[in-house]
C-alpha cells in the first residue's frame, strides 16, 4: 500500500487550516530569538495574518469539501463553520492582548504561538469525524489553553486558575477517553460513521454498554462547555486567568467543544437519542437557572460573566434537546452570535482593569459613559445582545433556539429558559445602570485612552453582533445548510 | 498449562507491586514496588501476543517514566512529608466504593464472559498471519497518519507549555 493514498493533495487542501497554524505557531517561536525588540507587537501582527490565512484556508477547503485522510476528518459546511469561528475568536483575542501584554510586560512569542496551537487543536475538533482524533484535538486544544490561563505565572489568581482547570481538565478528558475505549470495545470501531452502523445493524451490541459510554462522554464534553453540574471550575478560572484569555476560553474552546457535542450525538448516538435527551434536558436546565441565579449574586464583573457563560451553556443544550437539523443550526447561530458579544465584553472589561488587573468590580464601570462614550456604547450593544434585545445577535440566537425547541415539543423547557433570560436581564443592566447614571468612579479616572488595536477589538465584535441581528439570514441559511450532517 | 501459571506468577507481580505501592511509607520503596507491577502489567501483554505492548511498556514505563519518578523523588525533600499522616479516614466513601466495586465484580464472575460484549471487529483484527507489531506499525502510518502525525502537535504543546510554565522570566 503506498503512503501516499492516505495523504493525497486533497486531504492536504482539506486540512489547510490546521496546516497553516502550526507552521505560523512554530515560525513565532523560532523568530523569537531573532527579534531583539522584547516590547514588538509583531507576534501579534503575524498571528493575525496567520490567522486571516486560516480562514482563507479553511473557505479553500470548504470549495473542495469532502472527507479526508479515509474518512479520519470530515471537511463540510458544518466543520467550516466552527473553523471558521473558532479563528475569528482567535483573532479577537490577539487585538485586545496587544495592550493586555504590553501592560503586564509580559510580551513573549509563546503566547501567540500557544494561542494558534490551541486554534488548530479546535479546527481539528471541529472537522473530526474519529474519536481518536477528536481526543488529540481536544487535548491540543486543552492543554494550550491550560498555559495560557496560568500565563502570569506571578499572580496568584492566574495560578490558582492553571492549576483547577488543568487538574480538573485532564480529570474530564479522562472521562471523555474511557467513554473512547468502551464505545472501541463494545463497536470494534471509533468512526463515528461506523459505530452508528454498528449500533444500527443487525449485530447491535447491548444498549446498556453504549448507553454507559454515551454518558461517560456527556460528562467529559458537559465539563468542557461548562455545562451545570459540570461548571464549578469557570468562575474561577475566568477570574483567575488573564482577560483575554478569559474571553478566548468562553468562546473558543466551547464553540469547539460544542461542535464535537453536536457532531458525535447527532450523528453516532442519534439512534440512541431516546435515553440521553431526557439527560440534556435536566443539564440545559440545570446550567440556564444555576448560571443566571449564581449570576446575580457576582460583584466581579469577570465571575459574572463566567456565571453568564455558564447560562448561555444551557440555552445551546436546550438547542441540543431539540435533536433536530433546526436546532443544530440554531446552535450554530447562536454560537458564533455568543463568540462576538462575550468576547467584546470581555475587552472592555481587560481595557477598563487597568495594569495587574486591579478593577474587576462592577463598581469599577461607575461612569464610564461620560468618560470613554464609545467604549461605553460598544459594550451596551455587547450587554443588550446578551439579555437577547432585539436588532442584536444574541435576540435571534435566543429566538432560534426556542423556535427549534417549540418544533421538538419541549414546552416546558422553552418556557423555563425564557423565565431565566429575564432573570439575566437583571445583572447585565445593572452594569448599564453603572455606567450611564453614576459620577466617574476611580477605575474610570485611571482609564487610559483607546489604542487602535483595543478599538478594533471593541468594534469588530460590536459590527459582527449587529450584523448577525439585523441580517441573521446571511448565517443562519449557511447553519441550516451544513446542519445536515452526514450519517 | 504454563500459559496459566505464567498468568497466574504475573498477576501475583501486579497485584502484590500494588498493593505495595500504596502502602510502603517510603516514596523510593513505593516507586520501586510500582515497577513491580508494571513488569507484571508487561508479561500479562506478552502472554496476549502483544509484544509491541510488552516492548512498549518495558521500555516507556519501567524505563522512562519511572526513572523520571525516583528522580524527582530524589531532587524533593519527601522526608518531612513521610512522617505525616498518609491516608486521609475517608471510611464511609472508601466503603461505599469498595462495596460497588466488588459487585460489579461479583456480577461478571457470575456472569462469566458473556458479561461484556466484545465486537466481533476489534477481537477479530489480531488472528492475522503478521505478527502484532507489523500491524500496528501498518495502520499507524497508513490508516492511522493523521491521528500519528499531529499527537507530535500535541507534544510540542505540551513541551511548549511546560517550558513557559518553567521560566524563570517570562
Amino acid at each position: 500500500m503506498p503512503v501516499s493514498s492516505f495523504a493525497s493533495s486533497l486531504d492536504m487542501a482539506r486540512f489547510l487550516p490546521e496546516l497553516i497554524l502550526t507552521i505560523a505557531g512554530t515560525l513565532l517561536m523560532v523568530l523569537d530569538p531573532v527579534i531583539h525588540k522584547r516590547s514588538s507587537s509583531l507576534f501579534g501582527h503575524l498571528s493575525i495574518l496567520a490567522l486571516l490565512a486560516g480562514i482563507g484556508g479553511a473557505l479553500y477547503g470548504y470549495a473542495h469539501r469532502g472527507p479526508a485522510f479515509g474518512g479520519l476528518l470530515m471537511v463540510d459546511g458544518f466543520a467550516t463553520f466552527f473553523t471558521v469561528l473558532v479563528m475569528v475568536v482567535g483573532i479577537l483575542t490577539v487585538l485586545p492582548s496587544y495592550k493586555f501584554l504590553q501592560r503586564e510586560d509580559a510580551e513573549t512569542s509563546e503566547f501567540h504561538a500557544l494561542l494558534l496551537f490551541s486554534v488548530a487543536g479546535q479546527c481539528i475538533m471541529a472537522s473530526a469525524n474519529e474519536l481518536i482524533v477528536i481526543f488529540i484535538g481536544l487535548e491540543i486544544s486543552s492543554i494550550a489553553s491550560y498555559v495560557m490561563a496560568g500565563y502570569l505565572r506571578d499572580d496568584k489568581r492566574a495560578n490558582e486558575a492553571a492549576l483547577k482547570y488543568f487538574l480538573l481538565g485532564s480529570f474530564a478528558t479522562a472521562f471523555f477517553l474511557y467513554g473512547v475505549a468502551l464505545i472501541y470495545g463494545a463497536t470494534g470501531t471509533i468512526n463515528l460513521s461506523a459505530v452508528r452502523a454498528v449500533i444500527l445493524g443487525p449485530n447491535a451490541p447491548a444498549p446498556v454498554f453504549i448507553g454507559v459510554a454515551a454518558a461517560i462522554m456527556f460528562v467529559g464534553l458537559a465539563f468542557k462547555v461548562s455545562a451545570a453540574p459540570f461548571q464549578i471550575w469557570a468562575p474561577d478560572v475566568y477570574q483567575g486567568a488573564p482577560t483575554p484569555v478569559s474571553a478566548f476560553l468562553s468562546a473558543g474552546p466551547k464553540a469547539a467543544a460544542f461542535a464535537v457535542f453536536l457532531r458525535i450525538f447527532m450523528t453516532a448516538f442519534e439512534p440512541i437519542a431516546g435515553g440521553w435527551v431526557p439527560l440534556v434536558w435536566i443539564c440545559a436546565l440545570l446550567s440556564m437557572t444555576v448560571g443566571n441565579f449564581a449570576a446575580l449574586l457576582q460583584t466581579n464583573v469577570k465571575r459574572m460573566l463566567a456565571y453568564s457563560s455558564i447560562a448561555h451553556a444551557g440555552y445551546v443544550l436546550v438547542a441540543l434537546t431539540a435533536q433536530s437539523e433546526v436546532g443544530t443550526a440554531a446552535a450554530m447561530f447562536y454560537l458564533a452570535g455568543y463568540a462576538f458579544m462575550n468576547v467584546g465584553a470581555f475587552a472592555v472589561v481587560s481595557h477598563l482593569s487597568g495594569r495587574g488587573e486591579k478593577y474587576q468590580d462592577i463598581e469599577s464601570f461607575k461612569g464610564l459613559a461620560q468618560k470613554q462614550p464609545l467604549t461605553a456604547a460598544m459594550l451596551t450593544i455587547f450587554l443588550l445582545s446578551l439579555i437577547g434585545v432585539p436588532l442584536t445577535g444574541g435576540f435571534f440566537g435566543k429566538f432560534y433556539i426556542f423556535k427549534a425547541a417549540l418544533e421538538s415539543h419541549l414546552v416546558w423547557l422553552t418556557v423555563l429558559g425564557l423565565l431565566n433570560s429575564a432573570v439575566a436581564a437583571y445583572y447585565y443592566l445593572r452594569i448599564l445602570v453603572m455606567m450611564y447614571m453614576h459620577e466617574p468612579g476611580e477605575a474610570v479616572r485611571d482609564i487610559e485612552p483607546l489604542t487602535p488595536s483595543l478599538g478594533l477589538a471593541l468594534i469588530l465584535p460590536a459590527i459582527g453582533t449587529l450584523f448577525l441581528g439585523i441580517f441573521p439570514g446571511w448565517v443562519l441559511d449557511f447553519a441550516g445548510k451544513s446542519s445536515n450532517l452526514l450519517k | 498449562m504454563l500459559d496459566t501459571v505464567l498468568f497466574y506468577i504475573f498477576a501475583v507481580m501486579v497485584l502484590l507491586g500494588g498493593i505495595l505501592t500504596i502502602t510502603r511509607r517510603s516514596a523510593v520503596h513505593s516507586a520501586i514496588s510500582l515497577i513491580v507491577s508494571l513488569l507484571g502489567v508487561a508479561g500479562l501483554y506478552l502472554l496476549q501476543q502483544a509484544e509491541f505492548l510488552f516492548a512498549v511498556q518495558i521500555v516507556l514505563y519501567v524505563g522512562g517514566i519511572m526513572l523520571l519518578f525516583l528522580f524527582v523523588i530524589m531532587l524533593v525533600n519527601l522526608d518531612l512529608a513521610a512522617k505525616e499522616r498518609q491516608f486521609n479516614r475517608q471510611w464511609l466513601v472508601a466503603l461505599a466504593a469498595v462495596a460497588a466495586m466488588g459487585a460489579e465484580i461479583g456480577y461478571f464472575l457470575y456472569r462469566g464472559k458473556d458479561a461484556f460484549h466484545i465486537a466481533e471487529g476489534a477481537a477479530g483484527a489480531v488472528a492475522s498471519a503478521l505478527g502484532n507489531t507489523e500491524q500496528i506499525g501498518d495502520s499507524l502510518f497508513s490508516e492511522y497518519l493523521l491521528p500519528f502525525e499531529i499527537a507530535s502537535l500535541l507534544l510540542l504543546v505540551a513541551v511548549v507549555g511546560s517550558v513557559v510554565m518553567a521560566k524563570k522570566r517570562i
